[in-house]
């Protein structure tokens, strides 16, 4: 027998082989592929690269997020602010979809009937309505409702209400003026001013970041409440009955015996929560926030460059997944090896507490 | 023997590369005047509705400026304006359509731009609509003049070179206006309608459209007299088909000079047994046959006029002053109205 014959029948090697040629298979087609739409773009006379991101962008974005942006600055300077809006509507949904949708998972469970009811028709209305439908009406009952800015609502004449956003205080740096060394840079705190033409304020949030970060925490906070509900079933019965026989109470059986437990089924379907939150964030183009594909749309109809923009949508929102999706596996991790260590019914924390 | 490795497992894997290979299959189109003559039928891109332009009513017939074009071009070479498929695009759609060959002419209120005709591998025809990106404020507001708008909010509608031209006039005028930009018409309409933004912005005829269309009492909103661009709209089609170019071009060119000639849809067949005009001869394929130039018959024009009119018959029925769009001629009147219609001459 020879050593092919050999290779061929041994079951590893076999499986190797196979493997790499469907490997080879697929690099082909890629390699294909782009030769083929490379070729096809240079016979129409299509100009492509990514040349253009260093051209200037020449449009402005109304709303920035930590960099000031003008039309005198590149594309790909206006990306990273688009990229930037996005990040900032994804955390802020991350953070409040979370809450939520614990509280409301937890009220679930509740066996007090009214909460429980809430908590069923919520979910069963927020999660079987389309988001971008929720979206628009969110928007359009900001812009239609609220009051023109010189008539908001106000609360202490710190925060306002209006249709130009929500205006709150915060401290801002104050550049010293050149040339004057009397004055230093330092922190103001800066409150918004009402006036006869409206609000004047430092720190605003536009309807639009307002509609899209409500719409989007709401429908993910349905989904992540079926989550944590189902989590907290998963839980074995005698483990509750176990922590009331020690004379626990009902909240520290929540939190210290259920919810470490729960937390375990209750990660990786978490995952999938997020990263749909975090894709789900480019609907903003809908309501005008100027998000990451907001901007790219814009940059598409002014260059044409169709498919460079969609690859760095791709890119982008790829990256920011797997950056989630590694982050949320790590927190798994950590979950297991705690529960691991035996640390589930923590006695000596509630000692502490009790 | 087991098999570690099935066709019946990795079946997703190998469908997947094999619809890889086929997909990206390009067919490039060949001649587009004879696939059109194959298939019978143009496909026209146009707008998903912009009232005046391109929009279908409740029964699913198109109408506009825009469609009107489609359809005389389908007269004129196919022998019916009905032969047209039109395929409403949004803006980002609209050149990928064009250059990947699923549509044949794009018609679809499109400004012609050195970027556009040069970078994308597609050719401007020729001028349908002079157009010019305006403002648009409640009449309460009392702004005479665009250069009033100092810091306001504007509503922008993405999708075209509006963004950019804001930003020029902005910074000329040292305005600092704030774009909120739109994808969704209809969000675009309710940001503006509710008092959002203090101004909306995007070619006059389409504040215009809206205005007729959306607005509550379209009396309540005035569109500024300054245009801050120039947008001159036209058909565009696929680089590489010279023949094709033409008769796009020639088409508009033919509608314009029946209008210049006196010829309309309802004097045509007399005219052109009864006109001792040479121009007007010619032009209706009486005399030459001007039409075979292009690889048409003699009668393109004088069918297309017939069935859709010429271009002031085109205009006055889908944007002109009778209408709710209620435009007045202006930049678009002949040449010999103070206008800058020109048809290249048709001998």
């Amino acid at each position: 027998m020879n050593t092919l014959t050999h290779l061929w029948n041994h079951k590893r090697y076999r499986l190797y082989l196979y493997q790499a040629v469907v490997l080879i298979l697929l690099g082909a087609a890629l390699f294909w592929l782009g030769h083929n739409t490379w070729i096809n773009l240079k016979q129409r006379g299509i100009q492509s690269g990514f040349d253009f991101l260093s051209d200037t962008a020449g449009f402005d974005i109304g709303e920035t997020f930590l960099i000031t942006f003008d039309g005198s600055q590149t594309y790909w300077q206006a990306f990273l602010v688009g990229l930037l809006n996005t990040l900032k509507v994804s955390l802020c949904g991350l953070v409040l979809a979370s809450a939520l949708g614990l509280w409301v998972g937890l009220g679930r469970g509740s066996l007090h009937p009214l909460i429980k009811l809430f908590c069923s028709t919520y979910i069963e209305l927020i999660r079987n309505v389309p988001l971008m439908i929720q979206l628009l009406m969110w928007y359009v009952l900001l812009v239609e409702y609220l009051p023109p800015s010189t008539e908001p609502y106000s609360w202490f004449q710190h925060f306002y209400l209006s249709q130009e956003g929500f205006a709150y205080p915060g401290f801002i740096w104050l550049q010293s003026p050149e040339g004057n060394p009397t004055l230093s840079s330092h922190w103001i705190w800066s409150r918004p001013e009402l006036d006869a033409l409206g609000v004047h304020t430092d720190f605003n949030w536009s309807p639009e970041f307002l509609s899209i970060t409500l719409a989007l925490s709401l429908y993910t906070s349905a989904f992540i409440a079926e989550i944590v509900r189902a989590g907290i079933q998963s839980v074995a019965r005698g483990q509750i009955e176990a922590a009331q026989s020690l004379a626990l109470t009902p909240w520290q059986i929540k939190r210290w015996v259920v919810l470490p437990q729960a937390a375990r089924m209750i990660t990786p379907p978490l995952t999938n929560q997020y990263l749909n939150l975090v894709k789900n964030s480019s609907l903003a183009v809908v309501v005008g926030y100027p998000d990451l594909v907001n901007i790219a749309n814009t940059a598409l109809n002014q260059t044409g460059r169709a498919l460079e923009c969609i690859a760095i949508l791709m890119l982008v929102y790829l990256t920011l997944s797997l950056v989630i999706a590694w982050g949320m596996n790590r927190t798994n991790d950590k979950v297991r090896h705690y529960l691991k260590k035996g640390n589930d019914f923590a006695p000596h924390k509630l000692t502490q507490r009790a | 023997m087991k098999t570690y490795f099935s066709l019946e497992k990795n079946r997703f894997l190998f469908i997947f590369c094999l619809s890889l290979i086929f997909f990206s299959e390009f067919s490039w189109a060949g001649k587009t005047l004879d696939s059109i003559k194959q298939k019978d039928q143009i496909s026209c891109g146009v707008n998903t509705g912009l009232a005046g332009f391109g929009s279908a009513d409740s029964q699913g017939k198109w109408s506009g400026l825009d469609v009107d074009i489609c359809r005389a071009i389908a007269s004129a070479v196919l022998g019916s304006a009905d032969k047209v498929r039109f395929v409403p695009l949004s803006a980002p759609q609209r050149f990928a359509a064009l250059q990947s060959g699923e549509i044949d002419i794009l018609s679809r209120n499109t400004t012609f731009s050195l970027t556009r005709d040069a970078s994308l591998g597609l050719h401007q025809t020729a001028v349908t609509f002079y157009d010019g990106q305006g403002f648009m404020v409640p009449a309460k507001m009392n702004i005479k003049s665009a250069k009033q708008l100092k810091g306001a909010t504007v509503c922008v509608q993405s999708g075209t070179t509006t963004e950019k031209n804001l930003n020029d006039f902005s910074k000329a005028n040292k305005l600092e206006v704030k774009p909120i930009v739109f994808e969704k018409l209809e969000a675009a309409n309710a940001a503006y309608f509710s008092g959002r933004c203090k101004a909306y912005t995007t070619d006059a005829s389409g504040l215009a459209s809206i205005r007729s269309k959306e607005a509550k009492d379209p009396k309540e909103h005035v569109i500024l007299p300054e245009l801050i661009s120039k947008e001159p709209l036209g058909p565009m089609v696929r680089r590489g088909d010279d023949e094709w170019l033409a008769i796009t071009k020639w088409v508009i060119y033919g509608l314009l000079e029946a209008e210049e000639l006196g010829i309309d849809s309802k004097s045509v067949e007399n005219l052109k047994n009864q006109s001792t005009d040479p121009a007007v001869l010619r032009l209706l394929g009486k005399s030459d046959d001007m039409g075979k130039l292009l690889g048409l018959d003699r009668e393109w024009i004088a069918r297309a006029v017939a069935q859709v009119g010429n271009y002031s018959e085109i205009f006055d029925r889908n944007v002109g002053e009778k209408t709710p769009l209620a435009l007045k001629r202006g930049l678009n009147a002949l040449w010999t109205r103070g206008g800058l219609q020109y048809a290249m001459p048709i001998r």
